[in-house]
């Protein structure tokens, strides 16, 4: 059998009274692609938080590709093969698409300790920002401000930027957060296209993306995992029904 | 797209030639004023630029800055005094003890961040301020006199006053050069990422401490030459080189000539020291015109005076 | 044995002069998030005033009264006039816009009362001494500084602890927009706050005025330690500036006089008359500068925005 890609054990982090993660496990194969899903409050951000290393959690162990990471800093994990994206868009507005893009690339092409050469004019890592943004269909905004790109591209940008320095892992946090249906529907084909190629773990309330992408789904509820298997296990447990998919599907509407 | 010959451009020409030119005007005129004047505003500008780099570019605010001017100015001072007056010594040693300082200064300080990492170079730049007064062998409080400017080979003879004044020149452009390669470098990509959004710099992969470290280094080592400019200037090191409201002044320098472009800080300067020249002339008080006219900067014209220019170099959109 | 006991005292004296300045900055900085550098100027222009008011009243306390709502009235007009148009915005344009209003101020003093400086002289029943223990004189006026000064803090803290306003304060301290969801008026409050850390202000610079200084630039410089305690107690939290004031207090007052003779017993007569004025003056930057390495939001911070 083999390791899981990202092993996570009794996981757990408090804020004052608030339970973020209480005992919490989670194994993700490598390939798969395992959505966390869960009421307002579950602990899916800060979840994502920990694994990337912004957060440090209080206890339990994170392992990814036979390496404890739950020490290293944040920079460490990205260049282990763990990259994330952000719920709320984090990107360098003052810089154009194709420069944040390269950012990211030239994060994983050595060191960058030169001081005279003209970054933007490196081939090698403008190639690899425009093929970033052909995968997520931004090409034409490329030398735009980041600034002047719709929410919608942002969310491209976003994913773009993750998948610029070839992590062997995403996570990603809410990537359809604040789009609109036909928005929403083309990020969905982005991420099955790129399904193959890595592992993800997938932070969503969008129901039907998640039923759609997902290989394996975990429910978190008040930090806890009350549930993890197949979509149609999921769909069909009793507990999650009562806890989670009923309140989603009153409001999905 | 703007033309090559739109106004911002014209305008940094034109201030690059008439500084080039400047001391055959004062050589024709008699007018040495003038040139002592331009002396300094280009010694400030280079500790402007070094500021910039990491203010500007790298969202570092800075407010012991000043200090490696007196660090810079010190070592001059001090080997002078104790008989070293050769410039191939003392301005290494001017550069390397900046380099240290910033170094030791930057490995604390970086670890913090906003109004924290404000308040911490500040602290020691008020450290580097209370050491100098407590220099008793070297005039402390009433700081020291400088007989002898520093010694080159002949002909190159500082006590000249245009050539020193050109030798300003160049190594300021020099130093508007180099920040220029640099900002636009892998390195430089990383300090303005950094800026932009710290975290998302990490989260991409970039150790951002040690790069911003090197920026601070470099940063400090710039400012220290130009403190010994300084020190051969005005032939004179004091602690109030170093005193944190000189910090603010560097700063005022910065943002009222436009952050982050690469000839802002020598706008800053020229316009703060001669907007102080005409000033003084009309009035005593112009510090209350200063206080005001800054604010008014930073509420309307937060581009400073550069980005006043590139807004009107653009063409009006159709 | 008196000496060091007068010196403690001193020490504590100096301290909640601090803890007056401190406590309006770091209102200031952890409500309405606005660095002010002109905080300093505040407790220039208090000086000031109360050494004009004392001589046209030829009343010492009626001056420094006067003094108080003037000061209080002039917080208030820079908050209306300037403050509310920094608000929300970058630090550095707090830095660079609070710092031209340094400059004004001390430009319009020079104007209006000169650049020499002016004197508060004390009155007589104030210029004696008090017995704090028998055999024990201490000056009176210090005396009374440590006494008024404890009793503010004491009302400041009954205000921000047990009343509605102050219980806005403290929630305005750790969260800032949950207040103004509230529907409480804002600007009503944030003008209070300012006011409140100007009338502190206000009260340091008269009441220290007898004895140190009225000249301009005394605001800079005090600045810059009430900066360094704020920083170490943890912005936003008075408690924090009161610990790290009279902590701050007592380190400079005792290592101001012990110091220099420490020095001499362990270095040289000529390094220690070097070494000494310099690391007196360097004590409480260094304090603050390990407090940040090892716990960087301060001894007290208040929580997050």
């Amino acid at each position: 059998m083999n390791e899981p890609l990202l092993k996570v054990e009794r996981l757990a982090k408090r804020f004052g009274g608030i339970i973020a993660s209480d005992d919490l496990n989670l194994d993700i194969a490598a390939g798969e692609l395992h959505a966390v899903i869960g009421p307002n409050g579950a602990g899916k951000t800060t979840l994502i938080a920990q694994l990337s290393g912004q957060v440090r959690p209080d206890g339990g162990c994170i392992r990814f590709a036979d390496n404890d990471i739950t020490a290293l800093p944040m920079y460490r994990r990205n260049q282990l093969g763990l990259a994330r994206s952000f719920q709320i868009t984090s990107l360098f507005l003052d810089l154009s698409a194709i420069d944040n893009v390269a950012l990211a690339a030239q994060a994983h092409a050595g060191h960058s300790f030169h001081f005279w050469g003209n970054a933007r004019l490196e081939t090698e890592l403008r190639q690899a920002a425009r093929a970033a943004l052909d995968r997520v269909g931004l090409s034409a905004r490329a030398e735009l401000p980041a600034s002047a790109l719709s929410h919608g591209e942002h969310r491209q940008l976003e994913l773009a930027m993750a998948l610029a320095g070839r992590p062997r892992m995403l996570l990603l946090d809410e990537p359809m957060a604040g789009l609109g249906p036909e928005e929403s529907a083309r990020m969905v084909a982005m991420l099955r296209a790129v399904k193959g190629e890595l592992t993800i773990l997938l932070v969503e309330h969008d129901m039907e993306a998640v039923f759609a992408l997902a290989d394996r789904i975990t429910v978190l509820v008040y930090g806890r995992g009350i549930a993890s298997g197949t979509p149609a296990a999921i769909r069909a447990n009793e507990d999650v029904r009562q806890a989670y998919l009923g309140e989603a599907e009153a409001t999905h509407a | 797209m703007t033309p090559v010959f739109n106004l911002r451009s014209v305008a940094i020409i034109v201030l690059l030639a008439a500084l080039l030119l400047l001391p055959a005007y004062t050589g024709l005129s008699g007018n040495r004023f003038l040139l002592t004047l331009f002396t300094r505003i280009l010694i400030l500008a280079l500790a402007a630029v070094s500021l910039n780099l990491i203010l500007g570019y790298g969202g570092m605010m800075s407010f012991g800055h000043a200090a490696y001017l007196g660090i810079g100015g010190y070592a001059v001072g001090i080997l002078a005094h104790e008989g070293v007056v050769s410039g191939f010594v003392q301005w290494p040693v001017a550069l390397a003890v900046s380099a240290l300082f910033a170094l030791v200064i930057g490995a604390l300080s970086l670890r913090t961040r906003g109004v924290y990492f404000i308040m911490i170079t500040l602290a020691f730049a008020q450290m580097a301020y209370y050491v100098a007064a407590g220099l008793s062998r070297y005039g402390g409080d009433d700081g020291l006199t400088i007989y002898k400017r520093s010694q080159f080979v002949a002909p190159l003879d500082l006590s000249n006053k245009t050539q020193f004044y050109y030798v300003c020149l160049a190594l300021l452009f020099a130093a508007i050069y180099l920040v220029w390669r640099l900002t636009n470098s892998r390195f430089g990509m990383v300090i303005q990422g950094s800026r932009s959004n710290d975290l998302r710099m990490r989260a991409i992969g970039f150790p951002t401490f040690r790069y911003r470290l090197v920026c601070f280094v470099i940063a400090g080592t710039l400012c220290g030459l130009a403190g010994a400019l300084l020190a051969n200037h005005t032939e004179y090191v004091s602690p109030a080189m170093m005193y944190w409201t000189r910090s603010g002044d560097l700063i005022i320098m910065v943002v009222l000539g436009g952050m982050a472009s690469p000839f802002g800080p020598l706008i800053g300067a020229a316009a703060l020291l001669v907007f102080e020249e005409v000033l003084s002339g009309i009035t005593e008080y112009w510090q209350i015109i200063l206080g005001p006219l800054l604010l008014l900067v930073v509420l309307f014209a937060r581009g400073g005076i550069d980005g006043l220019l590139k807004l009107a170099s653009r063409k009006v959109p159709t | 044995m008196t000496l060091f006991i007068e010196q403690c005292l001193n020490g504590l004296q100096f301290g909640l002069l601090l803890f007056l300045l401190a406590a309006g900055l770091t209102l200031v900085f952890g409500i309405m998030d606005l660095v002010n550098l002109a905080h300093g100027s505040l407790y220039m222009i208090g000086a000031y005033f109360a050494a004009t008011f004392a001589a046209w009243t030829h009343s010492f306390v009626l001056g420094a009264i006067l003094a108080l709502g003037a000061t209080l009235v002039v917080g208030m007009a820079v908050e209306v006039i300037v403050m509310r148009r920094l608000y929300g915005r970058d630090h550095l344009d707090h830095v660079l816009g609070t710092f031209g209003l340094i400059l004004f101020f001390d430009e319009s003093v020079r104007l209006i009362w000169g650049a020499e400086g002016l004197s508060l002289p004390l009155p007589s029943w104030l210029n004696t001494s008090v017995q704090i223990f028998p055999g024990f004189p201490y000056s009176a006026y210090r005396f009374s500084i440590i006494v008024v000064s404890l009793a503010v803090a004491a009302l400041l803290y009954v205000v921000v602890m047990r009343t509605r306003i102050g219980m806005l304060i403290r929630a305005g301290a750790s969260n800032r927009e949950m207040v103004g969801a509230l529907g409480v008026n804002i600007k009503l409050l944030y003008t209070l706050v300012f006011g409140l850390g100007a009338a502190l202000a206000g009260l340091a610079g008269l009441m220290q005025a007898p004895i140190l200084t009225v000249q301009i630039g005394m605001g800079e410089s005090i600045l810059i330690l009430a900066f360094v305690v704020t920083v170490i107690g943890g912005i936003g939290s008075i408690r924090g500036a009161f610990v790290a004031a009279i902590l701050v207090g007592f380190i400079d007052t005792l290592g101001r006089s012990y110091l220099p003779d420490l020095m001499r017993m362990l270095l040289s007569k000529e390094a220690a008359a070097t070494a000494a004025p310099a690391l007196s003056s360097m004590l409480i930057y260094l304090l603050m500068a390990v407090v940040l390495v090892v716990k960087p939001e301060g001894l007290f911070s208040a929580g997050g925005k």
